[in-house]
């Protein structure tokens, strides 16, 4: 479920297996992910939905075997390779993940300064994109002072600032009331008509019904069934 | 480079409680090693002005002519070091000293003759002011047959040098001991900002932020510290030296000496270090914190 748009394969995992200690998280995952597509990953708590994001961006390492994004084989990375790996994703988490002593426009800034982009450009993209998500206004704003729902904006606005090729959304709404989560989810199909790559982990089964494309259902580790929303 | 410069100063005031402390640590170290080292560059020069004033005093045999005397005086003058001989006799120091002793001169009123020794009083050249070549020189002067006895305070340098030396080892062992232990607690609390901050540092790694990246500003930060951990140290100790100098140099009025603070180059040389002691604790505690 491309739409047509670019059929080609972005993420591909070959026979995955992740454990903790005695612990299986994820148990021979194998799948492909086409550039362009909006991806759910389902299951209940301790499926393995969070394993699965973190192993495409290198929060972990597979226990076995290979996973490759854009063609690049994860398991063969270097360490310094690691952060060019990470401009690839615009990442969201449940808990925003913000930092709390920076103003909004300084963690929505950080991913551009990280890159080594000029001031100018960092101040004209970030209002830019600040204004997308609806969230000019609170440019010197901390986030303590901020709802869940803004905070989870400016989550998204740090995660698409970059141009990433692929968006990871862990239960990005987990924590948001309906309208917030509303708000969310047309910022996420926008991104995904301007080209990116959307895998949202979730259990939210309302989400995935306004939503629609495939959903890949996770069961204590497994991968139960691909379904077509 | 600029933002590195500008991130470590936001980070600085966004933490100035734990940078404070840090600092005032440096600061303290710093403070105890360069008092050694202004102690004994002072000693050091306390040291050579009395070796300056060191004279060997040879004492003669009795009843030795007049025209011997001259001889001996001359070949005492040929000798390796020998700056200056001057014969004291034995009426001269007599005199000298009842002009030193005038309170107690009825003590020479009974003496039926004089018993004080002939003497040549022997100044070095400075190349010969130290405690070996004194001792060498000593020799030649014994091995005068006309020579009863040569005195050169020798016991009393050679207990102040061998105790000049000890404390000089204590004093390097201690800078030693204080680089270390403030470069651990430099280490220490900057690990304590990157745990409060191990959050934000996580969060720089998963938008893709290099190593360099989120270290630099950490080192800047260290090196910062690290400087200005001298600069108050040294500023401590300057205060101290002002204060110290003004009221030891009344009480010393014979102009004997005069304290003098360290040099430009030995300031410099300091807070060089006290940079580095900054960054090595950085060093260590990114070393131990950041790793993938």
């Amino acid at each position: 479920m491309t739409d047509g748009k670019d059929n080609s394969t972005i993420i591909r995992m070959f026979h995955v297996h992740k454990t903790y200690g005695n612990k299986k998280a994820l148990i021979d995952i194998t799948l492909e992910i086409a550039k362009n597509e909006f991806l759910f990953i389902s299951g209940p708590s301790g499926a393995g939905k969070t394993t699965l994001l973190k192993l495409l961006y290198l929060g972990e390492t597979t226990t076995e075997g290979q996973v490759l994004i854009d063609g690049m084989n994860l398991s063969r990375i270097s360490h310094k390779r690691i952060p060019f790996l990470r401009r690839k994703y615009g990442i969201i988490f449940q808990d925003y993940k913000l930092i709390p002593t920076k103003t909004v426009f300084n963690n929505v800034a950080v991913v551009l300064e990280a890159m080594g982009k000029k001031r100018r450009f960092i101040e004209k993209k970030v209002k830019s994109v600040l204004r997308t998500v609806g969230m000019e206004e609170r440019l010197q704003a901390f986030p303590p002072s901020l709802s869940g729902g803004e905070q989870q904006r400016i989550a998204v606005a740090r995660a698409v600032i970059g141009d990433p090729k692929i968006i990871l959304a862990d239960e990005p709404t987990g924590n948001l009331d309906e309208d917030s989560a509303d708000i969310i989810l047309k910022l996420l199909k926008k991104f995904h008509t301007r080209g990116a790559t959307i895998i949202v982990a979730t259990h939210d089964k309302e989400l995935i019904r306004k939503t629609g494309g495939r959903v890949i259902h996770l069961n204590q580790g497994y991968l139960q069934k691909i379904t077509a929303a | 480079m600029i933002l590195y410069y500008k991130r470590a100063i936001s980070d600085i005031l966004d933490h100035k409680f734990l940078n404070t402390v840090t600092i005032i640590t440096i600061a303290i170290s710093i403070l105890i090693v360069s008092a050694f080292i202004l102690f004994f560059k002072n000693a050091n020069n306390v040291m050579n002005s009395w070796k300056k004033g060191i004279r060997v005093m040879a004492y003669l045999q009795p009843d030795i002519p007049e025209p011997k005397v001259s001889e001996i005086q001359m070949k005492i003058k040929g000798m390796y070091g020998v700056q200056d001989v001057r014969f004291i006799s034995k009426h001269e120091a007599l005199n000298l000293i009842k002009t030193q002793m005038k309170r107690q001169s009825s003590l020479f009123e009974n003496l039926k003759e004089n018993p004080l020794p002939d003497a040549f009083e022997i100044r070095m050249t400075t190349s010969l002011h130290n405690q070996e070549k004194i001792e060498a020189l000593a020799t030649r002067l014994e091995s005068l047959p006309q020579i009863d006895e040569v005195e050169y305070g020798q016991k009393w340098i050679r207990r102040f040098t061998s105790f000049f030396n000890l404390f000089k080892f204590v004093g390097y062992a201690m800078g030693g001991l204080f680089f270390i232990a403030a470069a651990f607690i430099v280490a220490n609390t900057s690990r304590l900002v990157l745990y409060s901050r191990r959050e934000e540092v996580e969060i720089m790694r998963l938008v893709g932020a290099t190593d360099r990246f989120i270290k630099a500003p950490f080192y800047i930060e260290g090196l910062i510290q690290g400087a200005l951990g001298a600069c108050f140290g040294l500023g401590a100790l300057f205060i101290a030296y002002v204060f110290i100098s003004s009221n030891v140099e009344q009480s010393l009025s014979s102009g004997f000496f005069t304290i003098q603070f360290l040099s430009a180059g030995t300031l410099f040389g300091i807070i060089l270090c006290s940079t580095f002691v900054g960054w090595l604790g950085c060093y260590i505690s990114l070393k131990q914190f950041l790793q993938y």
